[in-house]
């Protein structure tokens, strides 16, 4: 089944990437909803490692506070090793500041946690229009 | 008692939640992503909401008991309570949370024992909330209604 509102027999996957045990459930729960393909890890380390082993990814949900590898870190790591997966940094921290540098690490979007299905869809949207 | 009794005690128990703060939007939120595919997602989510917070909340107590606490080892902790607590909806808890990060940063250490009594108190309040509710729920399940879902804003 593909992502709502997509003409496609490949299903998308989505990599949620968070130690909060609470939001790996919901996220995974929403993308599932959006007929997405979920995987979780707990940590960004565990993330890119999942890459490097030849795993890829139509959207990773980056949390920003993490042990071991931080969502900025990760996120780095992710675009330096040739990731052009949608990555949205997900946070619970909202200073400005932060977030920039979040961004900056290269996000595609970063959104306030926790995502809802109405952030999900959009998300889901913007992800369907690049691949047009 | 008829389904119909049950389920109009349900919707008002649920109205006076939200009425009374101890829910917010979020909760409903969680609500709709249950469906016959995972019908225990919310009690399971709570149940997860549940256990973490027992384990902050007497992290908090250790921490706070100490001679010499780090005001960054507290607030840490409090922020992952917020963060949990504003993921299930417990919108008092995570109200609680809020200020208890502001004493943290102004390091009243008196105000920060105060919030952690409040946030022990709160997290008790919401739990047997919860629970209420989720019994309710179980009973018109029994007897073969549905749970109405609906929002309160």
């Amino acid at each position: 089944m593909a992502a709502n509102g997509v003409e496609n027999t490949k299903q998308m996957s989505a990599l949620i990437v968070d130690d909060d045990t609470i939001i790996q459930k919901i996220h995974k729960v929403i993308m599932t909803k959006l007929g997405f393909k979920t995987q979780v890890v707990e940590n960004g380390k565990k993330a890119v490692d999942l890459h490097t082993s030849g795993c890829s990814f139509d959207v990773i949900l980056m949390d920003m506070e993490m042990p071991v590898m931080n969502g900025l870190e990760a996120t780095k790591e992710l675009r330096a090793i040739g990731v052009e997966a949608m990555i949205v940094g997900v946070t619970a921290r909202s200073s400005e500041t932060e977030k920039q540098a979040f961004m900056e690490a290269g996000l595609n979007e970063c959104i306030a946690k926790p995502l809802n299905m109405e952030k999900a869809k959009s998300l889901v949207k913007k992800l369907n229009k690049e691949d047009n | 008692m008829e389904v119909v009794q049950m389920q109009r005690r349900f919707a008002e128990y649920t109205a006076s939640l939200f009425r009374e703060g101890f829910l917010d939007a979020q909760f409903t939120q969680l609500q709709q992503l249950q469906d016959e595919t995972n019908p225990d997602f919310v009690e399971e989510v709570v149940s997860l909401f549940f256990e973490d917070s027992e384990k902050l909340v007497n992290n908090l107590a250790k921490t706070l008991d100490q001679q010499n606490f780090d005001y960054k080892k507290v607030d840490a902790l409090v922020h992952q309570l917020k963060g949990s607590s504003a993921s299930i909806g417990a919108q008092r808890v995570k109200n609680v949370c809020v200020a208890f990060r502001q004493f943290c940063e102004d390091q009243n250490v008196e105000a920060c024992l105060g919030c952690l009594q409040q946030v022990k108190q709160e997290c008790f309040l919401v739990k047997n909330k919860l629970e209420t509710l989720f019994r309710m729920e179980q009973q018109i399940v029994a007897a073969g209604g549905s749970i109405p879902v609906m929002e309160y804003n």
